[in-house]
């Protein structure tokens, strides 16, 4: 049910390819089309409609010319806004000029406030600050056990006592560390629904007693059309400073994160992409507004690839491919580069179109070592002339890398298919068509 | 025996008969005080909800309206913000625009009816667990195991204190087996809940291996003729390859000891959840067998609308409604209820309407 808005967006545009003017006809379609792509996304509804309607207003009357065609330019538009409502750049997080800085956290239960709170005293200690983790939530079974233990995970203080007083737990967390010399203080409170008034009472207390340099709004990236109601109820109590984005590494589309920052006017500063404590990042808007719409992350792709392939290396590449002289020697350079990147299906995932192919297929960053295994059991010349591995050179192969000799045969009839797909792309460079890598597919 | 003690007696006895009587009615009060209390605390909580459906339904369907265009874009919109999502909410307003053209209606109010219909409609297709049975366990097919799955913070661990109070209030002895090993302080916060419903619980070290965990809760639930086990998981992301591999694990290691354990898999969707609450469901389902899902933090503003689509779609029942964080806030889903507390609408549309007839 939730094909990308690209492969919508073309069949409704097809319409009106070739007209030179958008106007009201050719693109209220299309625009059905958005707003549907953004509510199936869990943007807020009333969300979507002023965005609709600015997206429409910029849109009609615009003059079609140049390269761009009407569809490309009706999306451009579109992610274009999408961009700058989610914030033009990357927010930071303000610190105090005279410390201590105080950090505190709110949200929703289970949204991912304790993790977030371990997540951040890391990176801020990374940076050289001396973070003092407050364990508030008073209420959840194990809840301070739970901030405990991460907390020991990276070796950073836990101030918290043996009472359901949380505003006096906070007020004495403050005292603390200013006698211990801690420059930075996160404030974990408990979770909660807005219409409890008893425990929004209790976090207004605590918001009292510690006044914030910091307070930011923890929310899990899978919420609903719900998202405005609780944002509003939280921002409205404690006027917030920022957004924490959390579970990011799941496959939501993320649309709550436009209608958060609709409500809050706040920029989000982090967002959570996993369980451990490293997995904390910066926001970037350009990633979140192509996620949204479903067109895959090209950028965040293209920036990680930056990273680590230099042009030169890259132009060679190309010239090889088309020369149909990629070998196992260069695929084995491919794969030690993408390891440096990251999770394979991450970095697949990136890539529009990707996304849907690679939900039925299993990609187990596991089989890389499998494959880098076969690379290396072979010879340098089996490398350069894949042609020249026989029967008894696979089984040689899958006897030294520990595999089967299907699985050599299935790497290289999958090795021959991308040489020859890679070709192709490369020859018709505006093809979306994706090759797939040997070894990785069922 | 004398007059005066005879009479004495009779007396007695009148008055016993008398405090029977009045102690039968005063419990029959306090045991339907306590069903509706319950009833109460969600249609407290959905009370927000309500009014704000309450207000929009008034607006749309209020003041003498009659059927058109317009009216059924309305309601989708209403709809769609009770994160029923485009594709059932068009289904639902398609089916509704049939009904009206086929049973000639036209009074807006009529739709409200409609609405109804179709969304329980939808709620039944999935086959309804028997609620009435709900707590009982075959004696030749003990112990009857139960694991719980969810995406991370969804509250399978609160899910699974309740859901032990429930079987232990209605008799049966339950243990849990806490293999969520990988989230801090997991083991001690589940632990808290078995203390608190009074059950027994089988824990190994943080860690430690998950299926290893779910193995010994059932060897030894086995030895000692316990009626119900209740796996806690670790929360995990849908996509996930290796964590979905891992729960399938824990199924196939059950297997040897029993081998139609899991006997239920229960599916924690968080009501506030949007449209990848589908897209759990669909995962889930592929690595373990899913007989229910239960519906947690339905005491908030959200409305767990999702829901629908999953019934639709999927055919997935919903079993267990989540109302709160007290030990007692796992209640049946009833979908009628579950409906009538969604819009509840009923009574407050007729009261309009007889405002406006005075
Ligand atoms: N995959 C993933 N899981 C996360 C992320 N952040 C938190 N979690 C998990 O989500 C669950 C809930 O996280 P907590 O940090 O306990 O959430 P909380 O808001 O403190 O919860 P309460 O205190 O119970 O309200 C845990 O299982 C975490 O490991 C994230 O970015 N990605
Ligand atoms: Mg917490």
């Amino acid at each position: 049910m939730f094909e990308s808005l690209q492969e919508k967006l073309e069949g409704a545009l097809k319409r009106f390819r070739g007209q030179s003017v958008i106007s009201e006809e050719n693109v209220s379609e299309a625009l059905k089309e958005i707003r549907r792509a953004l509510l199936e996304a869990d943007v807020n509804l009333n969300v979507v409609k002023k965005f609709v309607d600015d997206v429409r207003e910029k849109a009609i009357g615009t003059e079609v010319k140049g390269k761009l065609m009407p569809d490309q330019l009706i999306v451009k538009i579109v992610h274009d806004e999408l961009v700058e409502l989610l914030g033009s750049k990357t927010a930071e997080l303000t610190l105090s000029p005279q410390p201590p800085t105080i950090i505190m956290v709110a949200g929703l239960q289970g949204s991912g406030k304790t993790t977030f709170c371990a997540k951040l005293a890391r990176n801020l200690r990374k940076k050289g600050r001396q973070p003092l983790l407050v364990a508030c939530d008073v209420h959840r079974p194990a809840a301070i056990l739970q901030l405990q233990q991460l907390a020991q995970q990276v070796k950073i203080p836990v101030y918290t006592e043996d009472t359901k007083d949380a505003v006096s737990i906070a007020k004495n967390a403050l005292a603390y560390s200013k006698k211990f010399g801690r420059d930075i203080i996160i404030v974990d409170t408990a979770g909660r629904l807005t219409i409890d008034e008893e425990m929004m009472q209790e976090v207004r207390n605590i918001y009292d007693a510690v006044k914030p340099t910091e307070t930011l709004f923890v929310c899990d990236a899978m919420i609903g059309q719900d998202a405005v109601t609780t944002a509003k109820a939280f921002h409205d109590l404690l006027s917030l400073t920022g957004i924490v984005l959390t579970k990011l590494d799941g496959d939501t589309r993320g649309g709550a994160a436009l209608s958060v920052l609709n409500v809050v006017g706040k920029p989000i500063k982090f967002v959570g992409t996993g369980e451990k404590l490293e997995a904390l990042e910066p926001f970037h808007p350009e990633r979140i507004a192509s996620r949204i719409l479903g067109m895959g992350d090209i950028l965040t792709l293209v920036e990680k690839a930056e990273q680590q392939i230099d042009e030169e290396q890259a132009k060679k590449l190309e010239e090889k491919i088309r020369k149909n002289q990629f070998t196992f020697v260069d695929f084995l350079d491919q794969l030690k580069t993408i390891q440096k990147m990251g999770s394979l299906k991450d970095l697949l995932g990136l890539i529009p179109g990707m996304d849907k192919q690679l939900r039925n297929v299993n990609i187990d960053d596991k089989a890389f070592k499998k494959v880098e295994a076969m690379i290396l059991s072979m010879t340098l010349q089996e490398r350069n002339q894949p042609k020249i591995i026989n029967g008894s050179r696979r089984q040689r192969i899958a006897r030294g890398s520990g595999t089967t000799v299907q699985d050599v045969n299935r790497l290289l009839k999958q090795f021959e298919e991308m040489q020859k797909m890679m070709k192709m792309v490369t020859q018709n460079k505006r093809s979306r068509f994706l090759p797939k890598l040997p070894g990785f597919s069922k | 025996m004398g007059f005066f003690s005879k009479l004495k007696e009779k007396f007695t006895q009148q008055v016993d008969k008398v405090t029977e009587i009045v102690s039968e009615k005063v419990n029959s009060v306090v045991e339907k005080a306590a069903e509706t209390l319950k009833i109460d605390r969600l249609k407290d909580g959905l009370a927000k909800t309500r009014k704000s459906f309450v207000d929009k339904f008034k607006m749309v369907l209020g003041a003498g309206r009659k059927i058109d265009e317009k009216l059924l874009d309305e309601i989708e919109e209403i709809l769609i913000t009770a994160d029923i999502g485009v594709n059932t909410t068009e289904e639902i307003i398609e089916k509704v625009r049939k009904r009206v053209k086929k049973e000639g209606y036209e009074d807006a109010e009529d739709v409200y009816k409609l609405l109804k219909e179709e969304i329980h409609e939808i709620l039944l297709k999935s086959p309804s667990a028997n609620n009435d049975a709900i707590y009982h366990i075959d004696e030749s097919d003990k112990p009857k195991v139960i694991m719980v799955i969810g995406v991370n913070g969804v509250g399978k661990t609160t899910t699974i204190g309740k859901l032990a109070y429930n079987y232990k209030k209605a008799g049966k002895e339950v243990l849990i087996g806490a293999a969520d090993t990988f989230r801090a302080a997991a083991n001690e916060q589940l632990e808290i809940w078995a203390e608190r419903a009074g059950v027994g619980i089988i824990q190994q070290l943080q860690g430690a291996d998950p299926a290893a965990v779910a193995f010994d809760t059932l060897k030894s639930a086995i030895a000692n003729k316990k009626d119900v086990v209740i796996i806690d998981t670790a929360g995990r992301l849908h996509n996930k390859a290796n964590l979905m591999a891992e729960l399938e694990k824990i199924s196939r290691v059950m297997k040897k000891l029993k081998p139609t354990a899991p006997d239920e898999v229960f599916l924690v969707l968080d009501a506030t959840t949007g449209q990848n609450a589908i897209n759990q469901a669909k995962e889930f389902m592929k690595s373990a067998p899913i007989s229910g899902i239960v519906l947690t933090k339905l005491d908030g503003t959200a409305k767990g609308g999702v829901v629908i689509p999953i019934a639709n779609e999927l055919k997935i029942p919903v079993r267990y409604i989540g109302v709160g964080e007290k030990i007692d806030d796992l209640q049946l889903f009833d979908p009628s209820y579950f409906i009538e507390a969604l819009f509840g609408l009923d009574d407050e549309v007729d009261e309009e309407d007889e405002g406006k007839m005075e």
